[in-house]
C-alpha cells in the first residue's frame, strides 16, 4: 500500500497540496501550530492515498515523501 | 515499496526562507533534481543573483558564487571560461535579469556563452516589497503602479525569451510555467535540457519560468497559481523559441 509522510516542521501551510491532490485527501491541521507558527498539512485518510506524488511535486518546501 | 518522491541530494538539508506558496522553492528543487539526474552535481557551479533568492548558495548542494545585481551572466561567463569542464548556471529574477541586468543577459547570449540561465519571472520585484518590474503586466497593480501599469507612462512588458531568441548565440530558449503539476513536469524537462545543451557544448541556454509572488501580488498561493494560468500566460506564451534540433534542420 502506498505510504505518504509529511515533515510537518518544514510545512508553511500554503495549501497548494490541498487543491493539487486529485482525491482531496489533504487538510491543514487547524488545532496545531508547528515551530514556524504555521498550520501544517497532513493526510486524514492515508489508506485512500494512491501514492501519485502530485502533492509532493507542487510543494515548494519539500515537505512530502511518497512511497509506492 | 520504493520511494517515488523524496528529498533530492541536490539541495542541502536546510529549510528555505521563501514565503508560503512561493514557487522559488519548486524551481530550486527542479534545478537540484536535474543536476542529480544528469550526475553533474559535483561539477556544477551556480551563480546566485540579487532578489529573494540572493542567498540560494545556502540551499544548492553544488558550488555557488554570488553576483552583484544583474551581473550573474557576466560572472558565469568568467567561471565557465576558467572552468570549461564545469556546468555553470545562473538563477535570476525578472528584476535582476530584465532591469538592472539587461546588458549582461543580452551580451552573454549574443556571445553564445556556454552557460544555462534559469530565469524566474514573477512580474514583480519580490524582495524589495513589490515594485513594478519591466515584466509587470499592463494593468497590474504594484507598489509603484498603484493604479495598474499604464503603458503610456510606464512602458510595455518585456518578453525576454522572444527577445533573446533573436540572437544566434542563444541555441536553446524555452518558456515554461510552474502553476500546476503538468506544467511543473514540463518545466523539469526544460531545465534538464538546458544543462544537456550546455554539456554538449552547443551554446547559450535560457529557460524562463513563470513564477509567483503571492506576498507582493496580495493573493493566496492557489489564486497566484491561477493568475499565472489566466493572466501571465496571455502576455508570456509558453513554448520553445530556440531549439538546437530545429537549428540543425535549417
Ligand atoms: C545595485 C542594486 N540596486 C538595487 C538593489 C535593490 N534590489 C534588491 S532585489 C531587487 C529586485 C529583485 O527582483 P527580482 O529579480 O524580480 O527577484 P524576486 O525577488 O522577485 O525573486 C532590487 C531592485 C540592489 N540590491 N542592488
Ligand atoms: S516576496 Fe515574493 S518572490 Fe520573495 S519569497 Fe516572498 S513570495 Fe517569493
Ligand atoms: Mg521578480
Amino acid at each position: 500500500m502506498p505510504r505518504i509522510e509529511f515533515n510537518q516542521d518544514l510545512c508553511k501551510g500554503c495549501g497548494l497540496c490541498l487543491s493539487a491532490c486529485p482525491q482531496r485527501l489533504i487538510q491543514l491541521r487547524k488545532n496545531r501550530l508547528n515551530d514556524k507558527g504555521f498550520h501544517p498539512a497532513y493526510v486524514e485518510q492515508a489508506d485512500r492515498c494512491a501514492g501519485c506524488g502530485v502533492c509532493a511535486t507542487i510543494c515548494p518546501d519539500l515537505v512530502i515523501k511518497v512511497w509506492r | 515499496m520504493k520511494a517515488v518522491f523524496k528529498r533530492t541530494d541536490g539541495l542541502l538539508n536546510v529549510p528555505m526562507h521563501y514565503c508560503p506558496g512561493c514557487t522559488h522553492g519548486i524551481l530550486h528543487r527542479l534545478i537540484a533534481e536535474a543536476m542529480c539526474e544528469l550526475d553533474i552535481l559535483h561539477r556544477t557551479i551556480g551563480v546566485s543573483s540579487v532578489g529573494c533568492t540572493y542567498n540560494n548558495y545556502e540551499y544548492f548542494a553544488c558550488d555557488m558564487v554570488q553576483a552583484a545585481h544583474g551581473r550573474a551572466p557576466a560572472v558565469a561567463t568568467g567561471v565557465k571560461r576558467v572552468h570549461p569542464s564545469k556546468s555553470v548556471f545562473t538563477y535570476q529574477g525578472d528584476g535582476d535579469l530584465a532591469a538592472i541586468g539587461t546588458a549582461e543577459i543580452i551580451h552573454a547570449a549574443a556571445r553564445g556563452e556556454k552557460i544555462s540561465v534559469f530565469f524566474a519571472n514573477n512580474a514583480i520585484y519580490g524582495m524589495t516589497s513589490g515594485q513594478m518590474a519591466p515584466t509587470t503586466l499592463i494593468g497590474q497593480v504594484t507598489a509603484t503602479s498603484p493604479f495598474g501599469r499604464d503603458p503610456d507612462t510606464q512602458g510595455h512588458p518585456i518578453n525576454v525569451s522572444e527577445m533573446i531568441a533573436t540572437l544566434p548565440g542563444a541555441v536553446y530558449v524555452e518558456r515554461v510555467s510552474l502553476h500546476d503539476y503538468r506544467h511543473i513536469v514540463q518545466a523539469q524537462k526544460a531545465i534538464r535540457k538546458a544543462f544537456q545543451v550546455q554539456e554538449a557544448g552547443l551554446g547559450f541556454s535560457l529557460v524562463e519560468v513563470l513564477s509567483t509572488c503571492p506576498t507582493n501580488w496580495g493573493m493566496d498561493p492557489k489564486s497566484s497559481m491561477d493568475w499565472v494560468a489566466e493572466a501571465m500566460i496571455r502576455q508570456y506564451p509558453l513554448g520553445l523559441f530556440r531549439d538546437p534540433k530545429l537549428e540543425e534542420r535549417k
